[in-house]
């Protein structure tokens, strides 16, 4: 690791120097690897933050309370620590340039990390597929990735929507409460428009924006889900 | 071989027992969902399950037909490829061998088809001779939607994306044919206790 960049009080970024690494698309994962002394190990998959442009692979990681990698990667690893990884691994949630759209992305909390990779990947390649992306958060301050999303917002065919769930400043001039059927209804192409669509985050916040945008028409094929995080549903 | 990672000393479980915790993997009391799409809503009057394909005698049951099969009981450990793992689950279901008593097959792999476009393939060997089954009960309770219901595939000795949610039926083909996560780079078997996670392993 050569790079350790805070992201919000429970989020950290992990920039990596990968020898031999061999690409990756937008929204793969890997799988990360810890071994302690006496051989004991634990692995965790955690989603790619970099673009495939980029020249160093990215990890954001939040900290689980009562998680067992995430810890070890926030608050003990170091510049200059070496890391185990595995990947790049799966090839469904993923989203590149030649797939094209309209392109909605939905994402809760740390959800917000494959997205990222999406973004940087479209604005690299100068894609001119719109992209819009709704990031629900608890408070402004959980917010990852803030000054590059609403730098991103300023690029043609870029929408970037923030709402906050829990508390928001008096000024706040972004969206207030949880993603529900207004709001997608207000954000979301409409179904006769064919957006492609991925959503990542808590289960509970997936499965209903899914199920609201079936309801609503969207064709289930085009909607691509990622859950993540503590296993609690 | 891997290399030490500073300073990790792991949270130890204690309960974790080598004998049934494949390795690589960790255990979980709550039930994580995972799928890469929206869940479908089968309404029970539209639902069948069938046996199709390369089959002496083609087979299909509707929802009141398919409970009124015999049904069995499994406990059983399930083991998903994202790391966790769930002991003693219970489950209650039609075994696949009851289903394929009257259907009749030379063919040695299958295709699980589901509602929502997922499949998975599977050895004749994998789904056979008591070890795989389609329950529609977890826990003493109708299967939930977001958990598969009204019925999945339980294969419990294969990681659990094999244990197709959704399930509607099982295709025999004559020759082995890839199913959705396996076209994406997972193993095409799938034996936990090989670690067989991804193509490769």
């Amino acid at each position: 690791m050569v790079e350790l960049v805070d992201q919000t009080p429970r989020t950290k970024s992990l920039v990596l120097d990968v020898p031999d690494w061999k690409g990756h698309r937008a929204g793969q994962h890997v799988d990360v690897r810890l071994t302690a002394e006496d051989g004991y190990q634990a692995q965790r998959s955690y989603s790619i933050a970099s673009g495939p442009e980029d020249d160093k692979l990215v990890l954001t990681v939040e900290r689980l309370d009562d998680g067992e990698v995430s810890p070890y990667l926030v608050d003990v690893l170091q510049p200059g620590d070496e890391l185990e990884l595995r990947g790049p691994i799966g090839g469904y949630f993923v989203w590149e340039e030649s797939l094209g759209g309209p392109l909605l992305l939905i994402a809760g909390g740390s959800g917000i990390v494959p997205f990222r990779a999406m973004l940087r990947h479209g604005i690299a390649t100068g894609s001119d597929v719109p992209l819009r992306l709704l990031y629900s958060s608890r408070a402004l301050d959980e917010v990852i990735y803030r000054d590059e999303l609403r730098e991103a917002g300023n690029a043609n065919g870029v929408d970037i929507e923030l709402t906050l769930t829990r508390d928001a400043p008096s000024d706040w001039n972004g969206r207030r409460g949880r993603i529900d059927e207004q709001m997608l209804d207000e954000v979301a192409w409409a179904p006769a428009e064919q957006p492609l669509i991925y959503a990542c985050g808590p289960t509970g916040l997936v499965e209903s924006v899914a199920d609201t945008l079936v309801m609503a028409g969207h064709d289930q094929g085009r909607i691509r889900l990622e859950r993540f995080g503590p296993t609690g549903t | 071989m891997s290399p030490i990672s500073r300073g990790f000393l792991g949270r130890r479980h204690p309960v974790d027992d080598p004998s049934r915790v494949p390795p690589g993997q960790y255990v979980t009391t709550d039930f994580p969902v995972l799928s890469a799409g929206p869940t479908p809503h089968t309404p029970l009057e539209e639902w069948t399950f069938e046996i199709a394909g390369a089959v002496d005698q083609p087979a299909s049951w509707s929802w009141d037909e398919f409970l009124a099969l015999p049904a069995e009981t499994p406990t059983v450990d399930i083991h998903c490829v994202t790391k966790w793992s769930k002991l003693d689950t219970s489950w209650k279901g039609v075994s696949v061998d009851t289903l394929l008593e009257r259907a009749g097959t030379e063919a040695k792999w299958v295709t699980a088809f589901c509602d929502g476009g997922y499949t998975t393939n599977l050895g004749l060997d994998d789904v056979s001779g008591g070890k795989a089954w389609v329950a529609y009960e977890f826990g003493g309770a109708p299967l939930e939607p977001e958990h598969g219901g009204p019925a999945r595939l339980l294969v419990p000795h294969l990681y659990f994306w094999k244990s197709a949610k959704w399930v509607r039926g099982l295709r025999f083909t004559p020759a082995d044919v890839p199913g959705f996560w396996e076209n994406y780079g997972y193993h095409n078997h799938g034996d936990p206790w090989l670690e067989q996670r991804y193509q490769g392993d």
